[in-house]
């Protein structure tokens, strides 16, 4: 199954290399990694996406813990909480589709950022569901470039998942 | 008044109480090492090569239950620490590693000498820190003792790029505070109660104590809880000493080359109280047919060896000498069990099966078998040395043949295997240790591995005791090919095996040898009388093999023992 964690670290040279050696080193694959300084500068936080049966869960959690530089662990996925990536996609329609990539842009709540004689620039955030039905419907116009973030979570306060 | 980041250094492993680094010095670590030459208070032994200078110090280390510490050069003299580091790292033993690192300003820029070392050995050391700034020194030093011996202790590197330790800042010697760092001591007080009352319903229950035994200094604890449930103890590789092999409640090994009723009172216990270990599988064997019936309490200070391997039922996180000390506490206090006639028909059937296969093996007038000199060693030392190996048969003889009635005199590469380990390991104990009997049980092949450090052990006047087990192959792996390979014996026969008495007498040590079973004890008796370094070569049966094994993959029952023979030899029972 698939696991969104969330990681408080020490804000220093080398502790995302002490991460992601602790996932090669032991065959745990990521999926998606995104990582930024929180409003203490010494901290940063970082959101793992991986999959695994619960034993590995279990142990990636725990390795993650054992860290030096890791102050908390939190596994999402267990919690009622909002995750958001974002990305962004250059499009190259037809002259006669740029209405249709436009309407589809706005259905989706993106925004253009840039456009040229044969391309336009799309930003969309939201769950990986929706990005990747933007995407499927967008994929016929022609896709000429796609960057993606990696997700970021958050948890809800006072709710408790069902 | 500000000093030299080398003089911060220094005046900071004497605040640590360091009187003994192991080293060898190169060209961006000279800060340090000139300090070093007039320096009454600390003593720097200098090896013949950096991965003995670090099994020194982790041999230093096992034999003390303090941090052993290192001092090298940048690049090689820092990889050539790894295989040291990942041996302490297995084992987690408490080590404080010094490598010295080119200019700051050259760092990344391909220098000579230059490694990434802190990159090398992330993988392999608990912590490891880049000391960058002059003003950091006094406090990584102090963080990296404490990271180092808290907590699963383990090696700490921590790297000195040549301009930080010329520079100058004010001596401060910091509090330590690493927010991110918390290791949990105390065990769940619920769980432990709901591990006594297992243990208190159990019939056939097990102890299986490991290394953490030993680390935790929980030997006496881990006494008291065998003699309060009246319950058999079964050491790991690394657990044996933590309770005395020679107590009637003791089953020796289990696993691969385990004893015969030590692997069949895992299997047909119904609890086991794993204590300190992580069930590596060479314990386990094959892990679905493993213990098939029984509950497990696991108690450990690393969450992470938890569930790892095999089901838990009660999971313990904590010190195992505070764990048992609370836990011995209810089961006396609270549950005041007395297990009369269920114990008794338990320990009776443990007796059945020593009877039916005891330690033995084929004692032979003509040639020497190797668990014959460990045996002797046992009898003559009377269990009152400190025994280091090198990695394989001798290591398993070892453990096997001799009696480890105290924690902390037993020292051997278990997680990792180092072959070359137990050399330099036994210079690190007789530093540590001047008065005591230091004996290196080695083969022919692993002690080739770091013979060098013959000049360290002569140089310091080390009265260190080697006793190898020379069968001119690599015997274990040599086995392996016997018995799985169809006696292809590929790139295991040695042929040239140097002359261990001319190589000990070329280094200035004292060589002697013995080629025939009654020649064993005069060696022996000779050596241990001897105030110097001293090889002894003993020539032994070249087909020898360890038995009992259990073949890789297979459940820890299915074991294979020495064929018999036709005509029966006088067998010869370990000795009690």
């Amino acid at each position: 199954m698939r696991h969104t964690i969330s990681l408080l670290v020490e804000n220093k040279f080398g502790v995302l290399s002490r991460i992601a050696g602790l996932f090669s080193g032991r065959g745990y694959n990521i999926e998606s990694l995104s990582v930024g300084e929180t409003i203490d500068p010494q901290i940063s936080t970082m959101t793992i996406v991986t999959s695994g049966d619960d034993k590995i869960i279990e142990q990636i959690n725990k390795q993650l813990n054992k860290l030096i530089d890791v102050i908390k662990v939190i596994d999402m996925t267990e919690l009622a909480h909002v995750e958001r990536e974002m990305v962004l996609i250059k499009v190259a329609p037809r002259q006669e589709d740029k209405a249709e990539v436009l309407r589809l842009t706005e259905i989706f709540r993106g925004r253009v950022l840039d456009s040229s004689k044969t391309t336009y620039t799309i930003e969309v955030t939201g769950d990986e569901k929706k990005i990747e039905a933007l995407v499927e419907l967008l994929k016929p116009f022609g896709i000429k470039e796609f960057v993606r973030t990696g997700k970021i979570a958050m948890g809800r306060e006072g709710i408790r998942k069902t | 008044m500000k000093i030299s980041g080398a003089e911060i250094f220094v005046e900071s492993l004497k605040r640590e109480g360091v009187k003994h680094i192991f080293g060898y010095p190169g060209g961006v670590i000279l800060n340090i090492f000139d300090l070093l030459y007039d320096d009454k208070d600390i003593q720097l032994i200098l090896t013949r090569h950096e991965q003995g200078a670090v099994h020194a110090a982790d041999g230093y280390a096992r034999s003390t239950g303090r941090p052993g510490v290192v001092l090298v050069t940048s690049g090689p003299g820092a990889t050539n620490t790894i295989t040291g580091i990942a041996t302490a790292s297995m084992d987690s033993i408490p080590l404080v590693v010094f490598s010295g690192q080119v200019p700051t300003m050259l760092i990344g820029n391909d220098a000579f000498q230059e490694a990434d070392i802190v990159g090398i050995s992330r993988p392999c050391t608990k912590y490891n820190f880049l000391a960058k700034d002059v003003k950091d020194i006094a406090k990584i030093v102090r963080e990296s003792f404490h990271i180092a011996s808290t907590g699963r202790p383990g090696p700490v590197l921590i790297d000195l790029p040549k301009d930080v330790t010329s520079a100058k800042a004010e001596f401060i010697w910091p509090e330590i505070k690493i927010r991110s760092y918390n290791p949990t001591y105390e065990g769940n007080r619920w769980m432990i109660s709901q591990a006594a009352h297992l243990i208190a319903k159990s019939r056939k229950a097990l102890i299986i104590a490991g290394g953490g035994v030993v680390l935790s200094g929980a030997a006496r604890e881990l006494k008291e809880l065998a003699e309060i449930t009246e319950l058999p103890v079964t050491m790991t590789l690394m657990g044996l000493g933590s309770f005395p092999g020679s107590n009637k409640l003791s089953l020796g090994m289990p696993g691969m080359h385990g004893t015969y009723y030590a692997n069949k009172a895992i299997q047909d216990s119904d609890l086991l109280i794993a204590i300190g270990m992580r069930f590596d599988d060479r314990v386990t064997g094959k892990l679905d047919a493993f213990a098939p019936n029984a509950k497990i309490i696991h108690i450990d200070i690393d969450p992470t060896s938890i569930k790892k391997n095999v089901r838990v039922d009660i999971p313990i996180v904590g010190d195992v000498k505070r764990v048992l000390t609370v836990l011995n506490r209810i089961l006396k206090e609270e549950i005041k069990e007395q297990w009369g006639e269920v114990r008794k028909a338990w320990l009776r059937q443990i007796e059945i099966w020593k009877q039916e296969r005891p330690m033995t093996y084929t004692y032979s007038d003509e040639v020497i078998k190797p668990q014959f000199v460990v045996e002797k060693i046992y009898e003559l030392t009377k269990g009152d040395a400190i025994i280091s190996t090198e990695v394989g048969q001798n290591q398993m003889w070892a453990a096997q043949f001799y009696k480890f009635d105290k924690p902390r005199m037993w020292l051997t590469s278990g997680g990792l295997g180092t072959m070359g380990y137990g050399f330099p390991a036994a210079i690190g104990a007789q530093i540590s240790h001047p008065n005591k009997l230091v004996i290196d049980i080695a083969g022919d092949g692993s002690i080739q591995m770091n013979i060098q450090e013959l000049a360290t052990a002569v140089i310091n006047k080390l009265p260190v005791k080697v006793a190898i087990l020379n069968n001119r192959y690599l015997g274990m792996v040599r086995q392996w090919q016997e018995l799985f390979f169809g006696e292809r014996y590929s790139h295991t026969h040695l042929e040239v095996v140097p002359d261990f008495v001319k190589l000990a007498e070329a280094y200035g040590a004292i060589g002697l040898r013995a080629t025939k079973p009654s020649e064993v004890e005069p060696v022996l008796k000779e050596a241990f009388k001897i105030k110097k370094t001293v090889f002894m070569d003993f020539v032994v049966h070249w087909k020898e093999k360890v038995f009992p094994m259990v073949p890789a993959g297979a459940p820890i029952d299915q074991m294979l023992f020495e064929e018999v023979k036709e005509k029966p030899e006088k067998k010869l029972k370990a000795v009690k």
